[in-house]
């Protein structure tokens, strides 16, 4: 049978009119100080994960076992919904449904309205920036506080995030305290006045200017990293402590929740609880995991919200090949291999998902009609290491292909797209890719230095929109290179 | 149509190539936990321990010596206790602190001026260096365990399992008597800031996990 896909998502005021991926990298292409920072931080959490998953000698299994979990949620989504439902109305909770950012906006905002109050607290949550629900709320008069130590720095500093997992990567200490003096004090207590950029002292001023607000707040928002639908069970991943302040000081939680977060059962979580965290931040388990079914009388909050957010969901989940993306935990690993998002950084991506999987999630989510979302599946050099270290196995590169694929049938032959489909058709087959990038690394030679962007790998699609002049390396020799290791 | 309505519809229209039926997947793999229990417990203590967390193995006799100890050493001059803790831990940290009763501390703020908690745990886990508390009677409820800067955790060798599959299976919620969970590995940590640990943001800036051997030869 043929599947109907649900809308797409609307593209953001954020991010309307971003220009196209190699447009937007190349100003983070010449920023080296971020560079170098992004070097560093996704070298080591890579070093981490390869460390901490080379212990446990079941890793493939456990990632078929995380893989076969999601992909039976996804494929029977509408009875796993309906169960998530049963079990979270039947554990005290208010279940409410949202067909795109709009609407989930409103329903948190009339939680809000209702408890009379104009502030929340927040922990950090992907559904909700993918929403903008802190722009819906400051509109709407009501504060919305991010407790993540980054995701607070990103906030005082009128920034937006740029990695998953660390999304004040893009600054340095020093740029960290100076935005701490000078915007605390605005938002409530102010940074002590002795503050110097040691980060022990920088998380100790966020320690304290948040635990006011953790004390005080009536209404906090979070996400969820896995919703149980046989027992009504939400989970959240964390470090800090910020969650769990969240998840049980306020008397009212709302926890916005993607439909795709469904985990068909308990049992589920044992290799979810192995996979993400070993993915993630490389450690064998994060500090904090909160659970909670509902309300629990005498603990923790004493009204408990879940909004299911589809928001383009549906659209992708009608895709055979493309439905896979929906299994993404979120773990950032596939950004931290990736040689593309390491020299770019997270903004260019033009959206919350940025990297590997941004690359295909966002434009299967919002359809490939602006310059920035055709351009994404060309991010890429489709070296593979995304897959390689994603847990829940979803294939990027294939889908990065057939992404290009339909661009190119959307846009026409013209120039453009015709070496695109040219880049498509030559990367589906990677004995036909080494050929041609040793062809065109020969033609690299000859023109000399009129490459115009030299980063080795890059050359193919960051200079897409203008005449490309190939690099004088290919890819593959750089990354064996790099790795110290023979291409695959 | 309602949004609920709606989203179920395209949720079935985007799925309708599916022709499995709920279920129907194999259970996934899991593979067998090492019986060896010696060493599940001293991995258990070397993880628990790799993680910052401050780890102390003694025999039941020595519980509350080692907990009025961690407390001393902490400094810690008061410290809120829950509702079912074992009288014996109580008298310990009396020994050590001017002891709260969980009831006596109603409001965060009056726990955010508490220095220490003291509690039980549900659960360790040993590949992981976890201790999972349920929040029952000799854990407290969530806050308790949040907002004072110091956790003194008890955990009894009787409940540390092997591996997270078996954590799982454990703890799996009873239907309509659901727990609320908190898995803990270590203090609470950030690596925001040019990726450098920290160790401590708003959770308990020090973990000390006491680890009673209670088990005996014929096993648990
Ligand atoms: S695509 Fe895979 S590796 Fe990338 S964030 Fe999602 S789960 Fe992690």
């Amino acid at each position: 049978m043929t599947t109907t896909p649900g809308p797409v998502q609307d593209t953001s005021a954020v991010f309307v009119g971003m220009p196209s991926f190699p447009v937007a990298a190349r100003s983070a292409l010449e920023n080296t100080q971020q560079r170098r920072a992004l070097r560093q931080a996704t070298h080591t959490i890579r070093d981490k994960r390869a460390s901490v998953v080379a212990e446990v000698p079941e890793w493939e299994a456990l990632r078929v076992a995380g893989a076969a979990a999601k992909d039976e949620a996804l494929a029977h989504l509408g009875d796993y919904l309906e169960q998530l439902e049963t079990t979270l109305v039947a554990n005290g909770a208010t279940v409410h449904w949202a067909r795109d950012a709009a609407e989930a906006n409103r329903i948190v905002l009339d939680i809000v309205r209702a408890k009379g109050v104009d502030e929340v607290v927040k922990v950090k949550s992907m559904a909700t920036q993918e929403i903008e629900l802190n722009e819906a709320l400051e509109a709407a008069g009501v504060n919305a506080w991010e407790t993540d130590l980054a995701e607070l720095i990103v906030q005082l500093g009128h920034d937006r995030p740029s990695h998953i997992l660390v999304p004040a990567i893009h600054r340095g200490r020093g740029e960290i305290r100076d935005i701490f003096r000078r915007e605390m004090a605005a938002v409530g207590r102010p940074a002590p006045e002795d503050l110097t950029d040691d980060p022990a002292g920088l998380a100790e001023a966020a320690r304290l200017h948040l635990r006011e607000k953790f004390l005080r707040a009536k209404v906090a928002v979070s996400g969820a990293n896995f919703a149980v639908a046989d027992t009504g069970t939400l989970v959240v991943v964390e470090s800090e402590g910020n969650g769990r302040m969240c998840l049980t000081l306020p008397e009212t939680l709302v926890s916005v929740v993607g439909i795709e977060k469904v985990l068909p059962s308990w049992d589920d979580l044992a290799p979810m609880l192995q996979l993400l965290p070993r993915s993630s931040t490389g450690e064998r388990m994060n500090p904090y995991t909160s659970m909670w079914s509902g309300v629990h009388d005498g603990d923790g909050p004493s009204e408990v919200h879940v909004v299911l957010l589809d928001n383009g969901r549906t659209h992708v989940l009608a895709d055979r090949l493309g439905r896979q993306a929906l299994r993404c935990i979120r773990c950032s690993a596939c950004l931290n291999v990736c040689p593309v998002y390491e020299r770019t950084g997270g903004h260019a991506y033009g959206s919350v998902y940025p990297g590997p999987i941004g690359a295909v999630l966002n434009p299967q989510l919002r359809g490939t009609t602006s310059d920035v979302d055709k351009s994404l599946p060309y991010a890429s050099s489709l070296c593979g290491a995304c897959f390689d270290v994603c847990p829940v196995r979803i294939d990027i590169p294939e889908l990065l292909v057939e992404l290009r694929g339909r661009v190119v049938d959307q846009e026409g032959r013209t120039a453009e797209s015709t070496a695109m489909a040219a880049a498509a058709w030559v990367l589906s087959d990677p004995k036909r890719l080494a050929r041609a990038q040793r062809a065109a690394t020969a033609a690299g030679r000859l023109l000399g230095d009129r490459t115009v962007r030299a980063v080795p790998g890059l050359g193919a699609w960051s200079d897409a929109r203008d005449v490309p002049t190939p690099p004088t390396e290919t890819f593959r020799q750089w990354w064996a290179r790099e790795r110290g290791e023979e291409p695959r | 149509m309602s949004a609920r309505d709606d989203i179920l519809a395209r949720v079935r229209g985007a799925t309708a190539d599916v022709t499995t039926s709920p279920g129907e997947r194999r259970p996934a793999p899991v593979p067998d936990a090492p019986a060896e229990r010696a060493a599940t417990l001293s991995l258990f203590a070397e993880t628990v321990a790799d993680y910052r967390a401050q780890v102390v193995r003694v025999g039941p006799d020595a519980v509350a010596d080692a907990v009025a100890g961690a407390l001393r050493e902490h400094g810690c001059t008061t410290a809120v206790v829950p509702s079912g803790l074992d009288p014996a831990w109580v008298r310990a940290v009396a020994a050590a602190a001017e002891v709260l009763a969980e009831t006596e501390v109603t409001s965060d703020a009056a726990l955010d001026a508490v220095d220490a908690v003291v509690t039980a745990a549900a659960l360790g886990v040993a590949t992981t260096g976890t201790v999972v508390l349920d929040h029952g009677p000799d854990q407290g409820r969530r806050a308790l365990t949040l907002v004072p800067d110091t956790h003194v955790c008890v955990v009894r060798s009787r409940q540390v399992v092997h591996d997270v599959p078996e954590a799982v299976a454990r703890l799996r919620p009873q239907p309509g008597r659901a727990r609320p969970l908190t898995w803990v590995s270590g203090p609470s940590a950030t690596s925001d800031i040019e990726l450098e640990r920290v160790e401590g943001v708003h959770g308990p800036r020090t973990l000390v996990v006491v680890l009673v051997d209670d088990e005996t030869e014929a096993g648990r």
